[in-house]
């Protein structure tokens, strides 16, 4: 009772206004009152699930809108769109895969790159650093995560692409000039120039949520590797790694999501040359790049749904990789919010 | 198998150190970045950033401030249309919940929320741009507005739900109709939440350039209506960024500094609200 009293108290606006309305109502005739609220009632029923049943008519648009302008090139080209090399937007032909490699190639190293990486400092944060360093390296890495892409790629393209261009690469070609990975000319703008700031986009994304994950391992599970004698990393090992892999699997492929759907960053710094070779060095070119350099310039029917297609690839890859991932990640801290509760 | 617990410790330093590597790895380049823009950015800015319009190429000077305009115009439309719908979505999914229904919207939204920006901007081309006859500030804003949505309905949903139940009973049980119990008692306790959801929205559309490509187009001038090409600072930045001239460049990482200062301004807020949570 006490404690009821209390919360009446404090919100003091609600409770108020609530009695007022009782107060005058007491007088009137109960029906009246009653069936204005039932008919507000009903109202409010339908605006809701009105404004909540648009959710799923944008998503359906979208489905439909992209199968629909990309139809003309799907009927057309079948297969061959996926297989082919060729894209001639004059002469009509339209074959994507230089830019599937492009975003293939780019999007799994960055990924490759950027996954221990984040792992580590994740676990740094979590487990390692004192509470209250990790509790500010935490926000501050989402706070860089939130910098817009095109900033990314405007710091690529000016600071970065040319650093790239007068030291690393040439560095590479002369030591590993002899793998088929660093042959080339230095252009700066390259594929490299794209994985790394993938990698430097992707990262903070894995590591909050990987941190998330590592959180949500409960604490009796590190108190028995304790206290069996294990040192910190032999528990991080033992107890917390096991706990969360699934769900830092879902990070990751989280993370490849966004990589695989980056436009502006990529865009600036990876050259936009539609070609297929095995050097890091030579321009790449990607899906969501080839969309957002010649989409508003689109010089027939054909060529706009050739680009559409892309965008519907784009969009079923993406779908499918957040549906795996959100499922990882729902597995572990689904069960440790039972389990540390 | 045991092994000495001097060799246990010696690999628990190390791997220590190493993690403490990996983490400075993770901070160095935003942090690189994050240094650059701010120098380059004071160095850049002007008051006539703030007041002019860009000048054509090879002219000294010139500014953002029809991008800036074009800014706020886009993101208060699409807020028009984005906000409402993932509040009152939130609403129902917190009020009529359970339902085949409201999973099916949870997931679209969580689809929504992953698809690539420049998607979206696909979509209101072929729904706003192909129609109309021509690029306008509306499909732009609209497109924006499709990314607030999810973000918006997520938040929303989480702070709600927070609101203890026993406070809307209370208020069911005085006699108070249900719509007003959810509109006063139960959203109104969770205004701060629902605030740090608008603001992340804002934040994040705020700096979204793909959508806009080919909805807004971008315009170098003063944009004259909703239904005409509008500029925006984020496709601002990325055509004087890859443009060859060293002015418009300074022009760019000013902007950058603008768009930065502005989004951070932001996410602390909705941090400082989002860390008063619910409170009765």
């Amino acid at each position: 009772m006490q404690q009821r009293a209390e919360t009446g108290k404090d919100c003091l606006p609600f409770t108020t206004s609530a009695t007022d309305r009782t107060e005058q109502t007491v007088g009137k005739p109960r029906t009246v009152d009653r069936e204005k609220a039932i008919t507000g009632d009903r109202i409010f029923k339908w605006m809701t699930t009105g404004f909540a049943f648009s959710i799923l008519i944008i998503l359906g648009l979208m489905l439909f809108q992209m199968a629909g302008e990309s139809w003309p090139a799907l009927k057309q080209f079948g297969w061959q769109f996926v297989t082919g090399r060729d894209w001639d937007a004059v002469q009509g032909h339209f074959g994507a895969l230089p830019y599937l490699y492009g975003s293939v190639v780019s999007s799994v190293l960055a990924l490759l790159l950027a996954t221990p990486l984040s792992i580590g400092a994740a676990i740094f944060i979590t487990e390692i650093a004192p509470k209250r360093l990790g509790s500010l390296i935490a926000p501050l890495v989402e706070l860089l995560a939130a910098i817009p892409s095109v900033i990314y790629g405007l710091w690529g393209v000016l600071v970065m692409a040319p650093w790239l261009q007068s030291t690393v690469e040439p560095f590479l070609i002369e030591r590993f000039g002899f793998l088929p990975f660093f042959q080339g000319a230095p252009y700066g703008v390259s594929m490299l120039a794209a994985v790394f700031i993938l990698m430097i986009m992707v990262v903070p994304i894995i590591t909050s949520i990987t941190r998330e994950v590592l959180l949500a391992v409960p604490q009796s599970q590190k108190e028995a590797a304790i206290a069996l004698g294990a040192t910190r990393w032999e528990t991080i090992m033992m107890a917390v790694l096991p706990y969360g892999r699934s769900g830092i699997m879902g990070a990751a492929i989280l993370g490849l999501g966004r990589a695989v759907g980056e436009t502006m960053a990529v865009t600036m710094v990876i050259g936009n040359a539609p070609q297929i070779s095995a050097s890091l060095l030579s321009p790449a070119y990607t899906m969501p790049s080839v969309i957002a350099n010649e989409f508003a310039e689109a010089v027939s029917k054909l060529h706009t749904a050739a680009l559409m297609e892309i965008g519907l690839m784009l969009l079923v890859v993406t779908l499918i990789i957040n549906a795996l991932a959100r499922l990882l990640i729902w597995g572990v801290t689904k069960d440790s919010s039972g389990g540390a509760a | 198998m045991m092994r000495s617990v001097a060799w246990r410790n010696t690999k628990n330093h190390l791997m220590t150190a190493l993690m403490l590597a990996a983490t400075a790895a993770v901070l160095f380049p935003l942090l690189l970045i994050f240094v650059h823009i701010v120098k380059m950015g004071i160095d850049s800015l002007s008051v006539d950033f703030f007041t002019q319009i860009p000048k054509p190429t090879g002219e000294q000077g010139g500014g953002m401030a029809n991008g800036m305009l074009g800014s706020l115009i886009m993101i208060g439309a699409a807020s028009l249309v984005g906000l409402p719908i993932g509040i009152f979505g939130a609403i129902y999914l917190t009020e009529y919940g359970g339902s085949r229904m409201s999973a099916a919207i949870r997931f679209a939204a969580d689809v929504l929320s992953g698809t690539p920006s420049i998607i979206t901007g696909l979509v209101a081309y072929s729904l706003l741009v192909v129609p109309m006859k021509g690029f306008s500030a509306m499909a732009g804003a609209a497109a924006l507005g499709m990314i607030m949505v999810p973000i918006v309905l997520r938040t929303t949903e989480e702070q709600l739900k927070m609101v203890p139940g026993t406070l809307r009973e209370a208020s069911l049980a005085l006699g108070v109709p249900l719509w007003r119990t959810s509109l006063k008692v139960t959203l109104r306790s969770a205004t701060s939440g629902v605030l740090t959801g608008i603001l992340l929205a804002i934040a994040r559309v705020a700096g979204e350039t793909a959508p806009l490509l080919f909805t807004a187009l971008g315009n170098q001038f003063w944009g004259k209506s909703l239904f005409a090409p509008m500029a925006a600072i984020p496709l601002q930045i990325f055509t004087f960024a890859i443009s060859p001239y060293e002015d418009w460049h300074r022009l760019a990482w000013a902007g950058a500094l603008v768009l930065v200062v502005v989004m951070f301004t932001l996410s602390l807020t909705a941090r400082y609200f989002g860390r008063q949570k619910y409170r009765i």
